[in-house]
């Protein structure tokens, strides 16, 4: 540390993303820390300068030019600060190492090989391919696959337990005879899992101790008929997280010019979303949507869960999103008639040159609508990893290896939960907070009463590795700057008939407007009311609908107001349904952005 | 002013290039340093032991196992073509001798009286791995492979399909705007790699896997029609095993976009030539794209070379640039201006910006992230 804490007058941080790098510059006025300004540059892993440190001082020098202080001395950051030169803390975070692609193995293609595979896609990997004892391929085709792929982790399986130990043995000399070369550069060991036979461990071990970054968990398929896929899948999801999505060309350089270590962008965001839930004393979910990765977090019964979809992103993973999602899924959120084949080279363009960022109103709306998917299917994985009990061991047939259900019971409550919150490029950066409002209750869709908020200009990150040395400081900026309260949505669950009222609503807007009313099935509408004191609500469902106490049960409570209002969203949970017929569905969708002000006339 | 880095894909009129060209497993270095060698040439090489075939002869001629060898017409060790009789029985008084024929070449490896089975053991499997280049090795990296360097031209592309391969290069277009269809593609572009311009259709692209072309260069491709030919979603861009007989290298982007021009005459002025193709492409950190190489005859020195690449880094007035997003996506322009203040977009968004001059004289202010540098 370059100052006593006491002492600190200024603060610069970044956060390496997969497609962006971010800059902040906090310093500390009239005895509060606030942020002063912010600047970005896209991240650089690619040719001509594939080192990310060259994107973080441009960045840095963005953050020079709008605030007109120096901050580097050629290419070196200044700290402490001196006069009215340099920073007093330097700090960063990193996701620039972007998705998780992994190679799994087993010793039969259709048993281990098969179930390894599920723990890796379970964990939000993308499989690049599986090798089996049995795949046909002689074995410098399977060293060639592996080395031409780089795969960022290998899932090692196979056998049960007390079943083959040489089929296993020889999968974990093709592996060390692959030598494999992580794509990101020296230094950096491969990860691998084994998960294999118990009784072959020591033999792995011997093998891959010094070639790669070994890593032991319990069998995922310990007898033919049992699968135990949690312990593998929750290692993955560890590993990508520690280790894998922080590292990137460059990265090691970085190190050397920060104060404390670089945070890893969930590990950073998640701490961040704790605080909240903690001083608020609520139920809370995050989410930050990033060119790679979408990270969701989640604070129910005071557990928090934090989940790495390795594959939905808005850049490097936009096709993976249209791939998982299906065309017509994203499609729906497509608020103008367009082709499908334009559409699919539009997210094709987007996938190979990932730091573009849209220049029209067509080009905003279309990743908007991404991003809904994006969101939604993050969610649903985040489900079915925030659950109850872990590791519960899941019987399976031999005839349902297709067949993958959660094991546990989700902790995730939408009507239990009190605030949602939305950082990340396409959340934070939405030229109008009204589409991040709109954004955030389309993909995650909100239940009875629930506050929005978004991360202002996406700076969660530093902010939570900001928070380990500096809490002070963090929170400050944290609560001046960060967070934008954007309102409250409050939507009914339930079935009626389309021609009956779902719920009558009272709300009286302190020095605004009051509204009382019948809500019909299919309605949206927004009340202004800005951020400040808080505004008593009254709520009546129809019988059959339910706001949170039982169906048919008032609610009386007090909810609060944002820059984007109280937005009342009678369309329709579980299940929320937008038309079939493409012209109507287009004219529902701008009825509603109208209704919300989401986008210039 | 902030230096302004964007990224850019290499389109080097000359360059040198190194290769490194490795066995996956230990084996024989074919070459040494200093040798000159081709593109489609073996630089090294293994052999994996070949398939063991286990014939139960015993069973198949109704002896048993312990005779077994009195009917054997091969000993252990014995070479043994394919329909080679090699065991026949003694029938019955010399009548109806049953002769068993070998089902594979190879060689006896063993004979047991136990079981009644023979092994034969097929040829070695080769493993070899060639130049990739046409070029000089300049290193020998000892029982695994070398480094191959060539003085070449050298253009990347943004995204592609299928490994590596080597053909002659052939202009199918005349333009680069102009469509690769069916009716372009014929019998002369076996063993070719051709050119297109802005798009190639995917009946032509099927047309000259079918003719055998080796590659296909072209401004843009229907992202549609890659869900076609390789039958799924591509989630992530890791590609380069797919077998598709052709290999395709886009240099645009998806969709009709016109190949650069610079580009283009460059590939124009190098017909004939030799070319290797690799579609190999990874967009992730630590990101391979696709590429084109075409050796030159004259060598170059290699500081040259090296130190007009470092100059040419960063975004500054002047600099060509390729607009890489609607609504300009696909045109080229020299930028004219590198303003600091943030400023508004059509989608209300403010974000940096640069002001370019499109082709047609016009100018325009675009986003800074939606620019390519076209490296020399």
């Amino acid at each position: 540390m370059t100052e006593d804490l006491k002492n600190i007058k200024s603060v610069l941080a970044t956060d390496c993303g997969s497609t962006t790098t971010k800059a902040i510059l906090i310093e500390k006025r009239d005895d509060e820390y606030r942020l002063i300004v912010r600047g970005e540059a896209p991240t650089t892993v690619e040719a001509p300068v594939e080192d990310v440190t060259r994107g973080a001082l441009n960045a840095i020098r963005e953050v020079e030019e709008l605030s007109g202080r120096t901050l580097l001395d050629g290419e070196k950051i200044i700290t402490p600060q001196e006069g009215d030169r340099g920073s007093d803390l330097f700090l960063s975070t990193s996701s620039a190492g972007g998705g998780l692609q992994m190679m799994v193995t087993g010793v039969v293609k259709s048993m281990t090989a098969e179930s390894a595979e599920r723990a890796a896609l379970g964990a939000g990997a993308i499989v690049m391919d599986v090798l089996a004892s049995n795949d046909g391929r002689l074995p410098h085709q399977r060293i060639e696959r592996i080395r031409h792929l780089r795969p960022d982790m290998i899932l090692l399986s196979g056998g049960i337990d007390g079943g083959t130990i040489s089929h296993v043995v020889e999968l974990a000399e093709l592996i060390e005879a692959a030598n494999p070369q992580p794509r990101l550069g020296i230094g950096y060991q491969l990860p691998v899992i084994y998960a294999g036979n118990k009784e072959a461990a020591q033999n792995i071990e011997k093998i891959l101790q010094d070639k790669t970054s070994l890593d032991v968990v319990d069998n995922l398929r310990p007898v033919l008929e049992r699968e135990n896929l949690g312990p593998a899948r929750e290692k993955i999801h560890d590993l990508f997280m520690e280790h894998v999505m922080a590292q990137a060309p460059g990265y090691n350089k970085l190190m050397s010019w920060t104060d404390v270590p670089i945070m890893p962008t969930p590990g950073a965001v998640g701490s961040i979303i704790q605080t909240i839930a903690a001083v608020e004393k609520i139920q809370v979910v995050g989410v930050d949507i990033g060119g790679a990765t979408t990270d969701i977090f989640s604070v129910f019964q005071n557990k928090f869960n934090r989940t790495v979809s390795a594959n939905l992103g808005m850049s490097y993973s936009v096709s993976n999103v249209l791939a998982e999602a299906g065309m017509d899924n994203v499609m729906r959120w497509v608020p103008f008639e367009m082709g499908e084949a334009d559409l699919r080279d539009r997210i094709g363009n987007k996938m190979i040159r990932p730091t573009t960022v849209p220049q029209t109103l067509e080009e905003l709306m279309i990743e908007q609508a991404i991003a809904r998917e994006a969101l939604r299917l993050a969610f649903i994985q985040h489900k079915s990893f925030a659950v109850g009990l872990k590791g519960v061991q899941q019987d399976r047939n031999i005839s349902d290896t297709f067949d993958q259900t959660a094991s546990g019971q989700t902790l995730v409550n939408m009507m239990t939960l009190d605030m949602l919150v939305g950082s990340g490029g396409v959340l934070s950066h939405a030229p109008r907070r009204q589409q991040a409002a709109f954004m955030l209750i389309d993909s995650f869709l909100p239940e009875g009463i629930t506050q929005l908020a978004v991360d202002s200009i996406f700076m969660m990150p530093q902010l939570g590795v900001l928070s380990t040395v500096h809490k002070q400081a963090a929170t400050e900026v944290f609560t001046n700057d960060c967070l934008i309260r954007l309102g409250t949505c409050i939507a009914p669950v339930g079935a009626g008939k389309s021609n009956k009222p779902c719920m009558k609503i009272s709300i009286k807007v302190p020095g605004g407007e009051s509204v009382e009313r019948e809500v019909m099935p299919g309605d949206l509408f927004v009340i202004p009311a800005p951020h400040g004191e808080p505004i008593p609500i009254w709520v009546e469902p129809a019988r059959g609908f339910d706001m949170g106490a039982g169906k048919g049960k008032k609610v009386e409570t007090q909810v609060h107001g944002g820059v984007v209002g109280i937005v009342v969203d009678a369309r329709g949970r579980r299940p929320f349904e937008l038309p079939v017929d493409r012209a109507e569905r287009v004219k529902k969708l701008r009825e509603w952005n109208k209704i919300m002000d989401a986008y210039p006339e | 002013m902030a230096h302004a880095y964007t990224p850019g894909l290499r389109v080097a009129e000359r360059t040198l290039l190194r290769k490194e060209r490795r066995l996956p497993l230990p084996g024989t270095v074919m070459v040494k340093e200093g040798d000159q060698v081709n593109a489609d040439q073996v630089v090294a090489k293994t052999d994996l032991p070949g398939n063991v075939q286990p014939i139960n002869v015993a069973n198949l001629l109704s002896i048993e196992p312990v005779d077994i060898k009195e009917f054997m017409l091969k000993e252990e060790g014995d070479a043994i073509e394919k329909d080679e009789p090699l065991a026949r029985s003694a029938g019955f008084f010399g009548m109806f001798k049953n002769t068993y024929k070998s089902s594979v070449s190879g060689t006896v490896e063993s004979i047991s009286d136990v079981t009644g089975q023979v092994l034969i053991r097929e040829a070695p499997i080769p493993v070899e791995v060639q130049a990739y280049i046409d070029g000089v090795v300049t290193e020998v990296f000892s029982n695994e492979g070398v480094a191959v360097e060539t003085t070449a031209s050298f253009i990347q592309g943004i995204f592609g399909l299928g490994g590596e391969a080597y053909g002659e290069l052939a202009m199918a277009c005349s333009g680069p705007d102009e469509i690769l269809t069916e009716a372009g593609i014929d019998e002369g572009c076996r063993g070719k790699v051709l050119v297109g311009g802005s798009l190639i259709e995917l009946t032509a692209l099927r047309k000259a896997v079918k003719l055998g072309a080796k590659g296909v260069v072209v401004g843009g491709f229907n992202n549609q029609d890659v869900k076609e030919i390789l039958g799924y979603d591509l989630g992530v861009a890791i590609t380069g095993a797919e077998d598709m007989g052709t290999t395709l290298m886009i240099t645009e982007g998806f969709g009709k976009i016109g190949m650069a021009e610079r580009t283009f005459q460059l590939l124009k002025n190098l017909e004939g030539k030799r070319a290797s193709i690799n579609g190999a492409t990874q967009i992730r950190a630590g990101v391979i794209r696709p590429e084109v190489v075409i050796p030159l005859q004259k060598a170059v020195d290699k500081k040259e070379v090296q130190e007009k690449r470092a100059a040419s880094e960063g975004l500054v007035i002047g600099s060509q640039v390729r607009l890489i997003r609607q609504p300009y996506f696909g045109m080229m322009a020299e930028v004219t201006g590198l303003p600091a203040p943030l400023q508004e977009l059509p989608t209300e968004g403010k974000v940096r910006v640069l002001e370019v001059k499109l082709e047609s004289g016009d100018k325009v202010i675009m986003p800074r992230a939606n620019v390519e540098l076209i490296e020399r």
